[in-house]
């Protein structure tokens, strides 16, 4: 029986693509939401498996800061125009704009919260009935409980004490009007299954997770990278350093790592040594202990 | 490295939360943001040392309470295997969490106090494991410390729980005196219980055979989605993507697709890396096969040698999840594998009285967290397995076709097993 066992990266990847098919079954509008980063190219890759050999038939969202680094955006379009599939942009400028939101004022001033708004009006207007998100129940004790499938009201809102119980391979995606999902296909996989994963099926990824030279400043311990809309406290002092993301975000609270790793093996060795979690070196996190969970209830990702 | 999916059931104050943060800490899966984050919560709440416990508390609610409300997911990994770990509680209003945590998993941890032994729920929480036909079940008898890690005590658990284990269908139980608080036999063999020669907890979690948990027996190949790319390179292409549920399908197999009844051979099985030769459960692919059959989504490729059951009455064991009890001629949606049908309750044969295990044919209302036997007549015909003989395609979700919600949980009993 032994030719008969997948590793563990093989049944996730089992599992997700599972559950990339059952999304294009069960919906009629579904999208991909798409960052920019590591784990929604992930995604996009077991999208292309999939639906393989046939074009991935959901198109991406990328909710756009206007705080990017400028790495991702290009990563972005090379991959859309690469692979053939539509790309929306919903901009937080433009909601900004709009004066459905206003902006944070401060140091520590985020769009990162800004985001939700922009979100839930992409999908109103898109009529978007399923989003796919990268999140992982590994990043952080909110998500741990979140389910593959999880329902959101009208609202956009998301009821941890009243979620749909989920067993075996069985996924309800039924809604009424105006109500959406969000689908997590990577639920299971951890930080650093998504690295082997990448380095296994030599998934390309933006440089920016690689070591290189870039000035950066420490707050709160976290580094951060320097950048036009950023403000320096008086005692907050610039440096250049080899650092590399270890993920990417927003570049105003995308926390930085120290680290001379060229290459995927070099970065697994760190992440399989590393003593904080990835979401541990985002500022946004380290508001409130709760902070993902208020977050999620509104509707972010 | 291979995946090992386990529960962890016991009651409150059983030490769940403990033994999940004694493993997840001795095998250095937390990190050091993680304990900071665990302190200042304790800090918040005027505990002095670091509760291990904490880790495993998830939301806000659960906090403020102090309980787990639902099923969590936690991660660790060791060299050897990656774990995933559905943490449910004990209550016994509960029971619905408890289901969901088990139908994935390989193996159950079932907690037991030692100072306690085995009560009411200890029977229910093997009762469920058994139920949903985990391979595996290791019960932990805990807090050794508090007995003087009497041998004496273990034994007595030990009889207490073998005494009912032939009324389960498990075909593999052991057992591990342990102290979560300490950590003897968690993941560090025990100083001070030299009498048990059985290996630690991790030991076991590391090393127990799981290749076997996966039917590799009956080919059953539920169609998902029919992918067509319509492109100049795959002009005709038209290929069944799916998870196999069950068995190996090869290359130039012969097939039967359910429900047409009509036979072809494999002609392909495609993945983008490559092309397979063969392919076996729990990998999803995409087969293309000889002749140009009309196939679609919830229709079952098998093998002409080995059907499945196929039928419009069903027996099912049903967990129940809703406030609303389950309605004696009501309907409902039924999702089976990829296939979804209306379906009506003809009939509850009886409820399981899960404390005492006996049936109850009296009182046969299935209210919520109650486990009953129930006949289904569906409106068309599903391709279906014994549930102990096959976990995916003897199972089903029945859905409220007005709230949208998963109301219970269903598993197939058929004449032949
Ligand atoms: N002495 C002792 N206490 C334990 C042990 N395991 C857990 N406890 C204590 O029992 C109480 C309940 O444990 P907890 O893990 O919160 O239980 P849960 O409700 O099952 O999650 C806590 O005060 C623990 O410190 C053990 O092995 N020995």
């Amino acid at each position: 029986m032994n030719n008969y066992h997948l590793n563990h990266l093989r049944e996730l990847e089992a599992e997700s693509i599972f559950v990339f098919r059952e999304v294009a079954a069960q919906f009629d509008n579904p999208v991909i939401l798409f960052s920019g980063g590591k784990d929604s190219i992930v995604m996009f890759h077991l999208a292309r498996k999939a639906f393989y050999p046939a074009k991935v038939p959901i198109p991406l969202l990328h909710i756009d800061t206007g705080h990017n680094f400028e790495e991702t955006i290009k990563f972005r379009d090379n991959l859309v125009e690469k692979y053939g599939v539509k790309l929306y942009v919903g901009s937080v400028q433009k909601t900004i704009d709009e004066g459905k939101v206003r902006e944070e004022t401060g140091y520590n001033a985020s769009r990162n919260v800004l985001q939700t708004t922009t979100l839930l009006d992409s999908i109103e207007e898109h009529k978007f009935d399923a989003a796919m998100g990268g999140g992982r129940r590994d990043e952080e004790k909110a998500r741990a409980k979140e389910r593959f499938f999880s329902h959101r009201d009208e609202f956009g809102q998301w009821d941890p004490k009243n979620q749909r119980p989920e067993l075996w391979n069985l996924f309800n995606g039924k809604k009424r009007m105006g109500e959406h999902f969000r689908v997590f296909p990577l639920s299971n996989w951890t930080e650093l299954d998504v690295w082997q994963y990448i380095y296994m099926e030599d998934i390309e990824i933006p440089n920016l997770y690689f070591t290189h030279k870039r000035e950066v400043f420490e707050r709160d311990g976290v580094l951060l990278a320097t950048a036009p809309f950023m403000t320096l406290k008086p005692n907050e002092k610039t440096e250049i350093l080899d650092v590399r993301c270890r993920t990417i975000g927003d570049i105003t609270n995308t926390g930085l790592t120290r680290s001379k790793a060229d290459n995927l093996k070099d970065i697994i060795d760190e992440i399989a040594a590393e003593r904080t979690t990835e979401r541990g070196q985002r500022l946004d996190d380290k508001r409130s202990e709760t902070a993902m969970e208020d977050r999620k209830k509104e509707g972010y990702f | 490295m291979e995946l090992l999916r386990f529960t962890t059931a016991g009651s409150v104050d059983d030490g769940k939360s403990t033994l999940i943060g004694r493993l997840l800490y001795d095998s250095k899966s937390i990190f050091e943001d993680q304990i900071e984050a665990i302190e200042k919560a304790g800090r918040n709440q005027g505990k002095s040392e670091i509760d291990l416990a904490l880790l495993t508390d998830g939301l806000r609610a659960e906090r403020e309470q102090g309980i787990t409300i639902d099923v969590a997911y936690r991660y660790f990994a060791t060299p050897k295997r990656k774990f995933i770990i559905a943490d449910t509680p004990g209550h016994i209003q509960y029971t619905r969490n408890m289901v969901t945590g088990a139908s994935t998993a390989n193996l159950a941890i079932i907690l037991i106090d030692a100072r306690n032994g085995v009560i009411e729920q200890t029977l229910r929480h093997a009762y469920i494991a058994s139920l949903l036909q985990i391979p595996h079940i290791v019960v932990c008898i805990n807090k050794m410390d508090l007995v003087d890690y009497d041998e004496a005590v273990y034994e007595k658990i030990k009889k207490q729980f073998e005494s009912f284990a032939p009324k389960l269908e498990v075909r593999d139980i052991k057992f591990i005196p342990i102290s979560a608080l300490k950590g003897d036999n968690v993941v560090e063999p025990s100083e001070n219980m030299p009498w048990y020669r059985g290996t630690t907890l991790m030991y076991l979690l590391e090393n127990i055979y799981i290749k076997g948990d996966y039917n590799h027996t009956d080919a059953r190949f539920p169609v998902q989605y029919v992918i067509r790319p319509q492109s100049e390179e795959f002009h005709d292409y038209r290929g069944y993507a799916g998870r196999i549920d069950g068995g190996i399908f090869k290359v130039g197999d012969k097939i039967k697709v359910l429900p047409s009844g009509l036979e072809s051979k494999i002609k392909s099985i495609d993945t983008l890396n490559e092309k397979l030769d063969f392919a076996f459960a729990p990998q999803s692919v995409s087969i293309t096969v000889e002749d140009d059959i009309d196939i679609s989504r919830g229709d079952m490729i098998v093998k002409p040698n080995n059907l499945p059951v196929q039928s419009q009455d069903i027996t099912a064991m049903i967990s129940w999840f809703n406030e609303r009890p389950l309605q004696v001629r009501g309907k409902y949606i039924l999702r089976h594998t990829t296939n979804e049908v209306k379906c009506i309750i003809q009939e509850v044969k009886f409820k399981m009285d899960i404390n005492s295990m006996n049936k109850n044919t009296e009182d046969k209302e299935i209210k919520m967290n109650d486990i009953g036997k129930i006949k289904i007549k569906t409106a068309k015909p599903l391709f279906f397995d014994a549930y102990r003989k096959n976990r995916n395609t003897g199972s089903f979700i029945l859905i409220d076709d007005i709230t949208n919600e998963t109301v219970g949980a269903g598993m197939i009993v058929t004449d032949k097993a």
